[in-house]
């Protein structure tokens, strides 16, 4: 059921409810429509293969939006948008926020259905409630997609019911009555305000009303660029993140942590010893190694810095970069045997990556008999509180799990492991905890982006590639956090067989976009050893880099200039719109110095398409610039990026998200890696994982929002990172004249000292002052 | 236990607490001042990054003990105070560029450029690349550019 359901019903026109309460409470029933193919609708890649046909693009039939939206249809009439008295209008979000910005696009959707000032809309993050079983999953660039009409109904329900009870209140026809400006406006100017018709307009049962959604070409807020609604809070410090919450008696907590991957307690010899230090209250051995709660932060470094403890081994014993390697290289599907025609043929490798956000791993519980309240960042609150009560042994309607705004995320809050070992730390000292991790403990235990290598065969003709292959083969993902219990439930309606949740996943997320022929695309698994996770875009900056490389490769094979090679070879107006767009805004093909070149590529997903062209700078005095304890390198001097997510909701946040997936491309092509020896990752600082700092910063950026191509908006959240990462890739290889195959460029030489592993984590400085400036 | 006297966003304080423990963790845990963020704890992210006596200064790198009773420690929270408006022109310049994402290193990195545009104003000049590019403070959303547009616009007002 997706869209209208009764054939009178017109094409804006869907089903809501207005919601017995005592104040206006209005629900949506439906999601948006949603090309939401059945299996019988689906060719199967087997049977295409079978039938010896090129094989249908999978992202064509279903992406990966496409099954998030579908798990969540039969629960969305649980969203509703409440009128308060005070004239405020309240919704409760079940996504997270972590700076992407969706509670100012959920409050715009909101202000233009219910014609509001955005600031009289008040968003929070709703907790964790199982009876929305996959509707509560921010993940896959999909909030917006998902969201878009079912928020748009509850709101125009709620319009409806004010007008109605505006009607009666001044005795005038609803259909002479509109809103504006927080009020109903009558013919003769006479104006109610929204807040004094909230409980007029309310319901004593619920009952289902049919609303028309406001048409597009009315829009005043959507698609206008909009600040965000919690700029203020954070520029003034007043917003609060987990560990700025006051919960009485949480005091903080920290845990002594093994000095390889997942290592376990053996013993501890100074316990009581640790306990009686100042400020310390509790010291306690937990799984993941020895919590230890005080009166500040300082004093938990300080104790976890006195342990004394000794450790079995990790699950990551003895390994290192070179014996991943060297798995993956066993792990790797085969190409196949080679065409006869000429080939490209190349091999990439991806080193792990940190998945921390700046905001490190932290939760706060408070777990009593026969009860537990958790508060955290959490992606998929609903898998944390089903976990939490399994751990604790406890109902899962006796575990409250709060969703707080989170600093960062990037995939990493999909996992909840602070909030698991806060919910054990609590239970097992009988107290609340603000458990909070070491930024060491982050970058050396935390979620990782996995390794992988990427191998690619494309075989062409005169002027026509005829296939293209892609293995690409990684250590394992965890996908643990939810998506994996959605791809279980609509398995039957997937047309990718009986395949694993990464695979699935895989399939989904991967676009050939290029006209190339035959082209496969197959992902093979090894190793669940490594503490691995989503990583914003998940497996597309590596996939498409790859591709993207190979892609300048070809051009050059056939003489062609590779933006014009790019443009004939992409499938669709849209595509190449972008492109040119890119091309065009950064002066493509212009004269570049020696050393310094333009690189540019194209990457669609999440029903949304993106191109990017940018400027390196290679040259000898670029790269050996110093910075302390930094990595400086080829400079990204210039940007272009161009998007088109069909419809854009807030262009100045889509803009934002794009900036921020432009850093994260700079970084993953040229800086930021973790380096894995005997079992650990030698990074413990962000001056260790070289995330993009400002010496690192394009000083020119311009990204172009293209003008709307669809009813829809796309997902956004992560487009921007595999173009980018591309772009800077190819510009690379054309400034210095040699393809890179490593990733980042620089993970062949260790920019760092790296620190002790015991204790785990480094000690507080003291010199503070000597750096007054 | 000992006590520390100093001032904090305008105000005379004591506190009773252990000689090294960090400012920061007086500030967050003790006084209850939730601007400055942990990001690294060895100052190395800068997100805790507050002024003490008008520079910049990261207070997880400084023991109680350090501070004298003239010391005037100033987070975001008193920063539109010492200008005496409601917001500081640079937070203006935030809100202007629409700079924050998820917002946590945002009050270390608005404290960073104030000091920042105070020194080179000191010196007689103003910002360059040069100058941006010597700010260490992490963003993890990659906000950067956007800061970067936000210091030299608000550095116009000051």
């Amino acid at each position: 059921m997706t869209g209208p359901t009764d054939e009178t019903i017109g094409r804006r026109r869907f089903l809501g409810y207005v919601v017995a309460a005592p104040t206006l409470v209005a629900a949506a029933e439906l999601v948006p429509s949603a090309p939401a193919a059945t299996p019988a609708a689906a060719v199967s890649p087997e049977a295409a293969a079978a039938a010896g046909l090129p094989s249908p693009d999978l992202t064509e039939l279903l992406d990966l939006n496409d099954v998030m939206t579908a798990a969540a249809l039969p629960t969305s009439n649980l969203i509703s948008v409440e009128v308060g008295t005070d004239g405020m209008v309240s919704f409760a979000l079940p996504r997270a926020e972590v700076g992407q910005g969706i509670t100012t696009s959920t409050a715009m959707l909101i202000a233009e259905e219910l014609a509001v000032p955005l600031e009289r809309v008040r968003v929070t993050l709703a907790d964790a409630r199982p009876e929305l079983l996959f509707n509560q999953l921010t993940g896959g660039s999909n909030t917006t997609v998902s969201t878009y009409t079912p928020i748009r109904v509850a709101a125009s329900v709620a319009r409806l019911r004010l007008t109605q009870a505006a009607a009666a209140e001044l005795g005038v026809p609803a259909a002479e009555l509109r809103l504006e400006g927080g009020a109903v406006v009558a013919p003769s100017g006479r104006r109610l305000d929204i807040g004094a018709l909230a409980v007029k307009a309310a319901s004593a049962s619920t009952r289902q009303v049919s609303v028309e959604l406001a048409p597009r070409a009315g829009f005043s807020v959507i698609g206008r660029p909009h600040n965000r609604i919690d700029a203020l809070a954070a520029v003034t410090g007043r917003k609060k993140f987990t560990m700025d919450l006051d919960v009485p008696d949480a005091k903080p907590t920290m845990v002594c942590r093994p000095p390889t991957i997942n290592g376990k307690v053996d013993s501890v010899s100074n316990l009581a010893e640790v306990r009686a230090m100042p400020g310390v209250t509790d010291a306690v051995v937990i799984a993941t190694g020895v919590a230890v709660r005080a009166e500040t932060f300082g004093q938990c470094i300080d104790a976890v810095r006195a342990l004394r403890v000794t450790w079995k081994p990790g699950t990551a014993a003895g390994k290192s970069d070179e014996s991943v390697l060297r798995e993956l290289a066993a792990a790797e599907l085969p190409l196949g045997l080679r065409p006869p025609t000429p080939t490209v043929e190349a091999t990439f490798t991806f080193h792990f990556r940190g998945n921390s956000a700046l905001e490190p791993n932290c939760a706060i519980a408070d777990v009593r008999a026969g009860r537990a309240e958790i508060w955290s960042a959490l992606k998929s609150p609903i898998v944390a509180q089903q976990a939490i009560a399994a751990k604790l042994g406890l109902p899962v309607g006796k575990v409250t799990v709060h969703v707080t705004e989170g600093g960062g995320s990037f995939g990493r809050k999909l996992f909840f492991d602070a909030a698991l070992e806060a919910a054990e730390v609590s239970q097992k000292i009988g107290k609340p905890v603000k458990l909070m991790w070491h930024r060491a403990d982050d970058a050396r235990q935390g979620r990782v982006h996995p390794m992988a290598t990427s191998r690619v065969r494309a075989a062409y003709l005169g002027q026509t590639v005829l296939s293209y292959k892609q293995r690409h083969t990684s250590v394992s993902t965890d996908l643990g956090h939810g998506l994996g219990e959605i791809f279980t439930a609509l398995a039957a309606r997937l047309p990718v067989g009986d395949v694993g949740f990464s695979q699935t996943f895989f399939h989904l997320s991967q676009a050939m976009s290029y006209d190339f022929g035959a082209s496969s695309h197959l992902l093979a698994e090894t190793d669940k050893d490594f503490n691995t996770g989503s990583m914003r875009n998940v497996y597309s900056p590596d996939v498409t880099c790859a591709r993207e490389l190979v892609v300048d490769q070809l051009a050059a094979r056939m003489g062609k200039d590779p933006y014009r090679f790019r443009h004939s070879f992409l499938r669709d107006d849209r595509s190449r719109a972008v492109l040119a767009r890119a091309a065009e805004a950064g002066g493509w093909g212009r004269a570049m110095a020696p050393g310094t070149a333009q690189g540019i590529a194209f990457h669609a997903e999440y029903k949304s398409v993106s191109a990017c062209l940018v400027e390196i700078d290679c040259r000898p005095e670029t790269v050996n610039r110093t910075v302390r304890d930094a990595v400086t390198g080829p400079r990204v001097t210039k940007v272009v990026f161009a998007v088109d997510v069909g419809l854009a909701v807030n262009p100045r946040g889509l803009e934002a998200q794009m900036m921020g997936g432009i850093s994260d491309g700079i970084a993953l092509a040229l800086t930021s890696s973790l380096h894995l020896r005997d079992g650990y990752f030698l990074e413990a600082s962000w001056d260790n994982y070289f995330y993009t700092r400002q010496w690192n910063t394009p000083l020119d950026l311009q990204v172009i929002v293209m003008p709307s191509t669809s009813e829809q908006p796309g997902g956004a959240g992560e487009l921007a990172v595999a173009g980018s990462m591309a772009a800077v890739a190819c510009a690379y290889g054309r400034a210095t004249g040699t393809m890179p195959t490593t990733f980042p460029i620089n993970h062949g030489t260790l920019s760092f000292t790296p620190k002790p592993t015991v204790p785990p984590v480094p000690p507080s400085p003291t010199d503070g002052l000597d750096h007054a400036r | 236990m000992p006590e520390h006297t100093f001032r904090v966003n305008g105000e005379q304080v004591t506190v009773d607490v252990a000689d090294d423990v960090r400012l920061l963790w007086v500030l967050r845990d003790i006084l209850g001042i939730t601007g400055p963020k942990y990001g690294c704890g060895i100052n190395v992210c800068k997100a805790c990054t507050s002024h003490l006596n008008g520079k910049a200064v990261n207070p997880c790198a400084i023991p109680v003990k350090d501070l004298r009773p003239s010391d005037e420690v100033t987070t975001i929270e008193g920063l539109p105070a010492t200008v005496g408006q409601e917001l500081h022109p640079m937070q203006r310049a935030w809100l202007e560029q629409d700079v924050a994402q998820c917002g946590y290193c945002q009050p270390g990195q608005i404290m960073a450029a104030v000091a920042l545009v105070n020194r080179v104003a000191a010196e007689g000049r103003t910002i360059t690349d040069a100058d941006l590019d010597g700010i260490r403070n992490i963003c993890r959303c990659g906000t950067y550019v956007r800061i970067r547009q936000a210091i030299r616009k608000g550095a116009e007002s000051m």
